[in-house]
């Protein structure tokens, strides 16, 4: 039944993907050598100097590399747990809604900010969040000063953790949603036997059905501790919030490639590589353990 | 079983609430387009809100004869044609035979842990720039589609979905004598309509929507794609906010133009968007929750 000749037409099919891999993964994987030279681009990977570890202990003394790395943890755990909290809380909420019609156009309006870039986002974003912007006029009219959303460092970080909720809550509800379809209806209508009214049921029996769900999710964000969004960050930041707002990712952008130290940006992203797939092994064990997950 | 009266109060509030909600997640987006649609004076007057004051389209009359933003337009578009039919080969061509069974194929294994190792490991920015900058391939707009062609994640998906075709139609065409390109091609394409179609649209969004391989891989702003190119207009030359009063008079003349230039690049995606709706959440219940 199986013959050789369905082997080789295998084989064949998968090359062509297989050579993209090895390009575009495995090669940038070698180069991830110059970690430990002093890479000099005209003398190539061949030619450049080998330091040993001296750009990975550099790394440790720098201040920079330090706070960034706290921005990164900071920013990224935030936004885990307040998407968490806002998209288990809208699923349960909306999962109240009978009207199907309600139901579809609610979810319509709030999954739209997912399809869009953090391009896009953030130049409407800069447009509402300036001195003469739709949010400051609304809290003028409320008697509020205007504040410089995307100038102060201590609100900066919050600005990046609540604008990543609006945008992905609601497409983030989908597999809350889907849970709490999966909830045996017999369990509602005994506790209504019972007396419970609707916040006994959300409490008793929504909330415990997608507990596992939950758990899954959060377990999975595990492996994204250290990526704190940089399509989001790099187009709202400037220098004035580099203090809270700088994170590993664009930390290794302006080092690495704007400023041409490409051992050091390599050294720092390849810690980041190494720390981010020790971190995706767990959550993925967690999730396997707990939640019956697998990718394939 | 009759509802009470407070019953249908809190339904009322709760439908209030959601839909206050959902209404003020689009607010942002209707203020940028009210903007566009507005006269200068009154934006930088910080006049407008939800609706046009001074309703003009001068703004989108000048993006029509904007050859850069058009030029930009169309590399968009090129990339999300070739970049999307090359997607879709790939992840067709390596999905089938990982779908296949151990006795069938037995390097399948190896290989579905070599993707699924490629996909967690995130090389950093600089090798990986290295390496295309090694391929000759800095301001060649192939770099844009080629460094993501393997589309792992759509991989998965549609391995799972192939995995779950019936066997018996399979066994029907064999008996038949149909070898496995002609199995992939009449029983397993067409069986997997849905599925290919969760992962296309994947494509076409990820391809519309990437900027920073245009920002880093091209040098000449000529083969900019149009997320890079509003990048570096809207936001990379504006000053940091609240800067010197001079450039805020400058940008503060931009705003509508801009403005209608964001809501311009968003216009592909809210054609596409009802789809889009339907098919990215059937692709999360392919990809995320599984029993």
């Amino acid at each position: 039944m199986f013959k050789n000749t369905d082997r080789l037409a295998y084989y064949l099919m998968i090359l062509p993907g297989l050579v993209f891999l090895f390009a575009f993964t495995f090669v940038p994987l070698f180069y991830s050598v110059i970690a430990f030279q002093r890479f000099n681009p005209a003398l190539g990977i061949t030619g450049s100097p080998w330091v040993g570890l001296d750009n990975i202990l550099f790394m440790f003394t720098l201040r920079d590399a330090r706070q960034v790395f706290f921005n990164t943890v900071f920013i990224a755990s935030m936004k885990i747990v307040f998407m968490l909290l806002t998209a288990v809380l809208f699923a349960l909420l909306l999962n109240e809604v009978r009207v199907l019609i309600i139901r579809r156009s609610i979810q319509t309006m709030v999954y739209l900010p997912h399809f869009l870039s953090w391009v896009i986002l953030a130049g409407i974003l800069r447009t509402i969040l300036a001195r003469d912007g739709m949010v400051n006029n609304l809290l003028g009219f409320f008697g509020l000063g205007s504040i410089y959303f995307l100038g102060q460092p201590n609100l900066f970080p919050w600005v990046i953790i609540f604008s990543d909720v609006w945008k992905e809550f609601g497409f983030e509800a989908i597999v809350f949603l889907a849970a709490l379809t999966a909830i045996d209806p017999t369990l509602y209508e005994v506790a209504e036997l019972d007396g419970a009214n609707r916040f006994q049921k959300m409490w008793y029996i929504s909330l415990p059905g997608i507990a596992p769900v939950i758990v899954l999710v959060g377990s999975l964000s595990i492996g994204n501790i250290l990526n704190a969004g940089f399509d989001q960050i790099f187009n709202l930041y400037s220098p004035i919030v580099y203090s809270t707002g700088d994170i590993i990712d664009t930390y290794v952008y302006r080092i690495g490639l704007i400023q041409g130290q490409y051992s050091l940006g390599t050294a720092v992203g390849l810690f980041k590589t190494v720390v981010a797939l020790i971190l995706i092994g767990i959550s993925y064990w967690i999730a396997g353990r707990y939640a019956n997950y697998r990718i394939f | 079983m009759a509802r009470s009266k407070v019953d249908h109060i809190v339904d009322w509030i709760i439908t209030v609430f959601l839909l206050i909600v959902g209404v003020s997640t689009l607010l942002p987006l209707i203020n940028t387009l009210a903007i566009s649609l507005s006269d200068r004076a009154a934006v930088s007057g910080g006049m407008v809100g939800l609706w046009p004051v001074g309703f003009n389209l001068n703004a989108y009359s000048y993006i029509l004869q904007d050859e850069k933003f058009w030029r930009a337009f169309s590399v968009s578009v090129w990339r999300v044609a070739v970049g999307g039919a090359l997607n879709f080969a790939l992840a067709v061509l390596t999905a089938f035979p990982l779908s296949r069974s151990p006795r069938a194929f037995p390097a399948r294994d190896f290989f579905i842990w070599l993707f699924v190792f490629g996909m967690i490991l995130n090389v950093g920015i600089v090798p990986w720039y290295l390496t295309i900058a090694g391929y000759g391939l800095i301001d060649n707009l192939w770099a844009l589609v080629l460094h993501g062609a393997v589309p792992i994640w759509n991989v998965i998906i549609l391995m799972n979905f192939f995995r779950n075709i019936p066997r018996e139609l399979e066994e029907a065409a064999r008996i038949d004598g149909a070898g496995p390109w002609q199995l992939l091609w009449s029983i397993y394409l067409p069986t997997s309509l849905p599925a290919l179609a969760t992962i296309t649209l994947f494509s076409i969004v990820g391809h519309w929507n990437s900027f920073f391989d245009g920002l880093i891989l091209m040098n000449n702003p000529h083969n900019y794609p149009l997320q890079t190119y509003i990048q570096q207009l809207v936001i990379a030359d504006r000053p940091a906010l609240h800067g010197g009063q001079a450039r805020l008079l400058a940008e503060l003349s931009n705003a509508t133009l801009n403005a209608a230039k964001l809501f311009v690049a968003m216009i592909p995606i809210l054609l596409i968007y009802p789809f889009l709706q339907r098919y990215f959440i059937r692709g999360i219940m392919l990809g995320a929750v599984k029993e």
